[in-house]
């Protein structure tokens, strides 16, 4: 019994750096509808940037805050020059442009800070959280900032005039040009949000998995999970759906006998298609349907 | 063991010894294609893109050795003309530049390429081409294959004679102890383990409590850590590539898990595990090594690492310095500019693997004081000698005697 | 959340392409099949051994693109397929000393079944869910070849050694020039018999669900059977390109078959042109030579050169080959009526 709660203590931990990911895979999928598969280099090329602003001599929450900013900035600038000339392209162009996008990222951060790893502060620090040693005070830090992130998000979407029109810009973009929205800037706002969660992710990922120009290459992977196991138009689902990713992992891995060790990652996203196969649009996301 | 090591030693001193009469003797000049009065082409494939880039590192250390040799005048006066490609860690794509070498660029020798699979996926066609595969940059334990693979041969220790190294420590100080495995899911990892258990001998089964391995694309081994502190584990074997490695100690101190930790070379840096981790957490952990570490301070002085130094500032000003492997790519390739002088105008590639296959009690600047580079015709694995220590206070403390632990392919 | 569902009016994620267009006309047809089949005369080993590649992964692209250009399912799981052909073939060969040739059929209808049995749960999912289930299986993948269970027949993390075959009848032609012409004619046999699928009745059946699932099957067709058979159609033909790879290369390992390679095959597919199966011999000189020219312009960045040209080619010809060709007919078209 013990190790079964120590499994899901450490299932939620790691479940809070999968849920800080697929909050930001929905973010930019309300926007453009689609998966950005460079996201995660994203992220990390903005948490390479925090990093070298506080070898500047930055202090932390300035270099945060300033991150955040450029990460925000860069993300509409890297939808203006790069994405907005493929909008009249067919998806799956887009989708090939994602992963030059992914390739370029990550091979100039591997140029400009190579591949060693670095160390990244907290500033939660890293002590056991309220007596338990398998949660760090860092991690109970992360689950709080996803889950404020997670409200803000919900109030951002569900109460004001610019999150209403982004949500309305991506899902029937004809009609909310009718309506006098600008849903190409719509689209870059989302590009801008998506980046700058992204960076807050890669910022609270990096001190538990070292900062490195390969960090999110797996982070991704189970972001994409995450967020699709709770539904890509719910934020609250990928959270949920992050913690529940966590957990089902290290369950599988500790209880399924013989192969569960080494089938972790298949067994979690073997389980995860079969409740998309019973629930095609994820625990939480709304069932589209689709006109003839 | 001794006695036959004592004999394989005196036969490759006869050989040497033949070897230079034969080449004093020979005094014309011969070359293979890749070869002439003015220039040596060796050819080399790393994973410049991919998953493994972090190793790209080496192939730009070998250029710049190479750029030092050159503009020191060469090798007997021919310049060294380095062509190395990237293979993204992809066997297909290894074959395709291994071929585009050889058959295209019409290389000498491949030197150096990386990785287990890409080296496997090219050693039947580099030695039907008899084009030698020299030097190959991985541990594992069967490139030491003279009578199957005359072409192909190592250079570092192999990586289950390391674990074999721990095994025998833990039998002799600690012979109840309940063993943890961590391990990497992949050619590598499974070389340490079986090395490690082959080590353990009858004792394996019972001495090992509980085995974890994990896979490179995990963002995180907290769970196996979390897993392995609950089996109740006193000793931690840590077969780990560095971000996990140093994930492991750091999570280690976190929960309150002080086992007795035997760490693998590959993860044993300072500058790029140790150091990210938290020297506190690192104290008393046990490793081994054959190179110098640039970062460890008791190096600082010594004239191996001030050449090293030197080398850098002046050919790869922007390498980092902390990065294991650049004092790794350096110094392979210092042995293989030993190899070619001792061929003289020989340069022939039957002559090159004869020359390589000659080495005596070498010493190259960036391996620890008395770890030496010995080859025989029935010895392709040119350094075979580890030296154990324990992490204390910001730095390795070296103890015990130079172990030699050669496990034949 | 809302409680009312959304009805979407939702464009296609593949744009239609009429059958017709799917295809080459005769001439350049043969006209590309006699470059194809001369040019090893003239060229050395290593070229022609460049070239068997092109031919394997054009296969394996084509196989993508009858599922993605045809039937409209999205699939960034090929490489799982490839794989299982490629090992089908190295075991077969190694293990139980069968001729290679006959190695291939035997991918062939291992990957179809697998194919026709992971399409089943693939048919609940659709865009995005669909992508991320193929991708689940292209990342497990390795992992399973890995596992131990199975070390015995696929050797584990070391992978497997193949023996190269000889021309057989004592032919005089050296074994890269054998197996070039033995790729070649395997390829023209799937291509035709692709083109064929098509034109054929389970093609148009293919064709009417990628471009509206749900008229399709008002109209009667069997939208599970034929999206399953999609499936399965293009796994087997990605398994004999597996197969042959396994042969060419001489070796398979788990890192061989990761999901880069699943990732390159769908980048093939998109600058080949989607749906035009010609293409993919564009797209598969792509994901040879485009990486290997980003190498020689930058070692420390070649990722970055590579993701550069990538971007370049789609900001030119997002609809990849098929635009160029288009355009060319357009303007040939034009110097005729002139």
């Amino acid at each position: 019994m013990e190790l079964f709660t120590n499994q899901v203590l450490a299932g939620i931990a790691t479940g809070a750096i999968y849920a800080c990911m697929a909050l930001a895979v929905v973010m930019i999928f309300q926007a453009i509808d689609h998966l950005n598969f460079a996201q995660g280099e994203m992220a990390m090329f903005s948490t390479f940037i925090s990093w070298q602003l506080m070898q500047w001599g930055l202090p932390y929450w300035w270099a945060f805050l300033a991150t955040l900013i450029i990460s925000f900035v860069g993300g509409i600038a890297i939808e203006r020059l790069l994405f907005k000339p493929l909008a009249k392209a067919p998806i799956l162009t887009n989708v090939a442009g994602f992963i030059a996008l992914f390739a370029i990222v990550n091979s100039v951060a591997g140029l400009i800070w190579d591949f060693t790893i670095k160390q990244y502060p907290s500033p939660f620090g890293s002590s056991p959280f309220l007596g338990s040693q398998l949660i760090s005070t860092h991690q109970a830090g992360m689950i709080g900032v996803t889950i404020l992130l997670l409200i803000a998000l919900y109030l951002f979407f569900q109460f004001t005039r610019i999150g209403l029109a982004m949500r309305a810009a991506a899902s029937l973009p004809e009609s909310a040009r009718l309506v006098g929205i600008n849903t190409s800037w719509m689209i870059a706002l989302g590009w801008g949000m998506a980046s700058a969660i992204g960076a807050i992710a890669g910022i609270l990922i990096a001190p538990v998995v070292f900062l490195e120009p390969n960090m999110m290459g797996g982070v991704l992977i189970y972001g994409f999970a995450a967020a699709v196991l709770g539904g890509l138009s719910s934020p609250l689902g990928a959270v949920i759906g992050g913690f529940l990713v966590g957990i089902f992992e290290n369950l599988a891995g500790t209880y399924i006998p013989g192969v569960g060790n080494e089938l972790k990652l298949p067994i979690a996203l073997a389980l995860i298609i079969t409740v998309l196969v019973v629930k095609p649009a994820g625990l939480l996301g709304r069932p589209i349907v689709k006109r003839v | 063991m001794l006695v036959t090591h004592m004999r394989l030693g005196a036969f490759s001193a006869a050989l040497a010894l033949l070897a230079a009469s034969s080449s004093g003797a020979l005094a014309q000049k011969k070359y293979d294609t890749g070869a002439s009065d003015t220039e040596i082409k060796i050819g080399n494939i790393m994973p410049y893109s991919g998953p493994a880039s972090a190793y790209g590192v080496i192939g730009k250390t070998e250029e710049a050795y190479f750029k030092k040799i050159n503009a020191e005048g060469g090798i007997n006066g021919r310049k060294i003309n380095f062509v190395s490609y990237d293979d993204a860690y992809s066997p297909p794509k290894t074959v395709e530049q291994a071929r585009k070498l050889v058959e295209s660029d019409e290389v000498l020798i491949v030197f150096n390429p990386l990785g287990t699979p890409p080296n496997t996926a090219i050693q039947k066609y580099m030695n039907s081409k008899k084009v030698p595969q020299l030097f190959v940059a991985t541990g594992a334990t069967k490139w030491n294959d003279p009578k199957d693979f005359p072409w192909t041969m190592g250079w570092q220790p192999n990586y289950q004679s390391e674990t074999q190294i721990y095994a025998k420590y833990i039998l002799k100080h600690k012979p109840d102890a309940k063993i943890g495995i961590l391990y990497q899911n992949d050619d590598y990892g499974k070389d340490y383990l079986k090395g490690f258990k082959d080590g353990l001998g009858a004792k394996a089964a019972s001495m090992i409590v509980v085995e974890e391995s994990y896979e490179v694309s995990q963002p995180t081994i907290d769970s196996h850590i979390v897993k392995l502190k609950s089996s109740g584990a006193d000793v931690f074997m840590n077969i780990t590539t560095p971000k996990f490695a140093a994930q492991a100690i750091k999570k280690n101190a976190e929960i309150g898990w002080k086992p007795l930790h035997f760490l693998n070379n590959v993860s044993a840096s300072i500058g790029s595990v140790i150091k990210p981790a938290g020297y506190e957490a690192s104290q008393d952990i046990i490793s081994s090594a054959y190179l110098k570490d640039p970062t460890d301070k008791q190096w600082e002085k010594d004239a191996g690492m001030i050449a090293w130094n030197q080398f850098l500032d002046k050919y790869y000003p922007e390498a980092n310095r902390a990065d294991a492997s650049v004092m790794y790519a350096y110094t392979v390739a210092q042995g293989l500019v030993h190899v070619l002088k001792a061929c003289g105008d020989d340069l022939t590639r039957a002559n090159i693997m004869k020359q390589a296959a000659s080495i005596k009690d070498l010493e190259l600047g960036g391996l620890l004081p008395g770890v030496k580079v010995n080859t025989s015709a029935t010895d392709f694995a040119p350094i075979s000698q580890v030296q154990l220590m324990k992490f204390k206070g910001e730095t390795w403390e070296l103890f015990g005697e130079i172990l030699t632990g050669d496990v034949g392919g | 959340m809302s409680a009312a569902e959304e009805v979407v009016t939702e464009a296609p994620a593949i744009e239609a392409v009429p059958k017709r267009a799917m295809t080459l006309g005769l001439g350049t047809s043969l006209v590309v099949l006699a470059a194809l089949a001369i040019a090893p005369l003239f060229v050395k080993n290593f070229i022609i051994f460049q070239m068997t590649m092109l031919l394997i992964y054009a296969l394996a692209v084509l196989a993508l693109n009858i599922l993605t250009g045809g039937s409209g399912q999205f699939s960034l799981g090929q490489s799982a397929f490839y794989a299982v052909g490629a090992y089908t073939s190295a075991i077969l060969m190694e293990h139980f000393g069968m001729n290679y040739a006959l190695t291939l059929p035997i991918a062939g209808v291992i990957c179809f079944a697998f194919g026709f049995v992971f399409g089943q749960p693939a048919l609940r999912l659709s865009g995005v869910y669909l992508a991320l289930a193929t991708f689940a299986l292209a990342v497990a993948m390795p992992q399973l070849l890995k596992l131990g269970f199975f070390e015995h027949w696929t050797g584990g993390v070391q992978g497997l050694v193949v023996t190269k075959p000889d021309a057989p009848f004592g032919l005089p032609m050296s074994q890269d020039m054998w197996l070039y012409y033995f790729t070649l004619v395997i390829a023209i046999g799937i291509y035709i018999a692709s083109i064929n699928l098509l034109r054929s009745r389970s093609g148009r059946a293919f064709m009417a669900i990628r471009d509206n699932e749900i008229a399709a099957s008002a109209m009667g067709v069997d939208v599970a059977l034929y999206k399953t058979l999609a499936f399965g159609v293009s796994a087997g033909i990605t398994g004999v390109a597996g197969g042959l790879g396994a042969i060419a290369v001489q070796f398979v390992a788990p890192d061989g078959y990761t999901i880069t390679l699943a990732i390159s095959l769908f980048l093939g597919m998109v600058v080949g042109g989607v749906g035009w199966l010609p293409g993919s011999i564009v797209g598969s000189a792509f994901i040879i030579f485009v990486p290997n020219i980003a190498e020689g312009i930058s070692k420390g960045l070649s990722g970055a050169v590579f993701g550069v040209l990538l971007f370049l080619v789609i900001f030119l010809v997002p609809h990849g080959a098929r635009q160029v060709a288009m355009v060319a007919q357009q303007m040939l078209g034009k110097l005729k009526k002139n």
